[in-house]
């Protein structure tokens, strides 16, 4: 097994806000990140593919359809957009780094095998840096 | 003998690029996707440089705690966390571009680091987008 791992990297406002609570909860909670006006980051998406090398070509999954795809399917709806208020697979949730791993997990795993060189290839991991020093993963349900 | 004594801060911010002169057309020409009405967001990197003298009895050019207080004060707590269009008031009728983002920092500073120290400000806007003033 060999892990094919593609970076890329969008820029986005949000905030953090739970619109069951009230304003006092949600900046109890979330402080900082539940300003009304947003906040932003330069978000950094690793997707990991795990799969064989395929005999003829060497390759697990062609990168360059790899990144076609995250940036159809996801960068394309995230970048220089508004999280909260833009993005369609994120309404209705609150855009944590662990929601948006989790949701851009759903978009990419069913898509892999179509694109990849190893029939049997599947999404291994989602990796989002929010900043340098935050992170979170995703590796499915087991 | 003069040295450069460089501190490294950061904020993350929402901003849009949008100059109400012209219309909605104009903006999205001009601004693309960093028009986007919704606003968008960075991790801002802020270097802050004094250059001058190395002070004989400290060895040091100033404290660095103390630069960094000053930063922290008067720029990355007001800016950390904030939409820089609505919340700034620096930008009430600026456009938040890197580069005005980098001279309004300066002008900030300028007023709190003493005159005898040259002052020089890098801000990325992302790790490939930077900008530096004075130029």
């Amino acid at each position: 097994m060999v892990f094919v791992c593609r970076k890329e990297h969008f820029n986005a406002a949000h905030r953090l806000f739970n619109p069951s609570w009230s304003k006092e909860k949600n900046e109890e909670v979330f402080g900082i990140c539940a300003n009304e006006h947003y906040h932003g980051h330069n978000f950094e998406l690793i997707v990991i593919v795990k799969g064989t090398p395929d005999e003829d070509t060497g390759c697990v999954i062609d990168l360059k359809k790899l990144s076609k795809l995250i940036h159809s399917e996801v960068i394309e709806k995230l970048d220089h957009k508004n999280i909260n208020l833009e993005v369609d697979f994120m309404q209705g949730k609150i855009p944590s780094c662990e929601n948006l791993v989790v949701a851009i997990w759903e978009i990419l795993a069913p898509k892999i095998a179509d694109i990849a060189y190893d029939p049997h290839a599947r999404l291994h991991c989602i990796r989002l840096f929010e900043t340098q020093n935050n992170f979170v993963e995703y590796y499915g349900e087991w | 003998m003069k040295i450069k004594v460089c501190r490294k801060e950061h904020f993350n911010a929402a901003h849009r690029l949008h100059n109400p002169a012209w219309d909605e057309t104009t903006n999205q020409k001009v601004f693309g996707k960093c028009n986007n009405p919704y606003f968008h967001g960075h991790n801002y990197e802020l270097i802050v440089e004094v250059v001058g003298e190395i002070n004989p009895e400290t060895g040091y050019v100033m404290d660095m705690k103390e630069l960094s207080d000053i930063i922290k004060t008067h720029v990355t707590e007001r800016f950390d966390h904030k939409n820089l269009n609505l919340e700034i008031d620096e930008f009430r009728n600026l456009n938040p571009t890197a580069e005005n983002i980098a001279v309004v920092i300066w002008n900030i500073l300028r007023k709190q680091i003493n005159s005898q120290y040259e002052l020089k400000i890098k801000l990325y806007e992302t790790e490939r987008n930077f900008v530096e003033y004075p130029a």
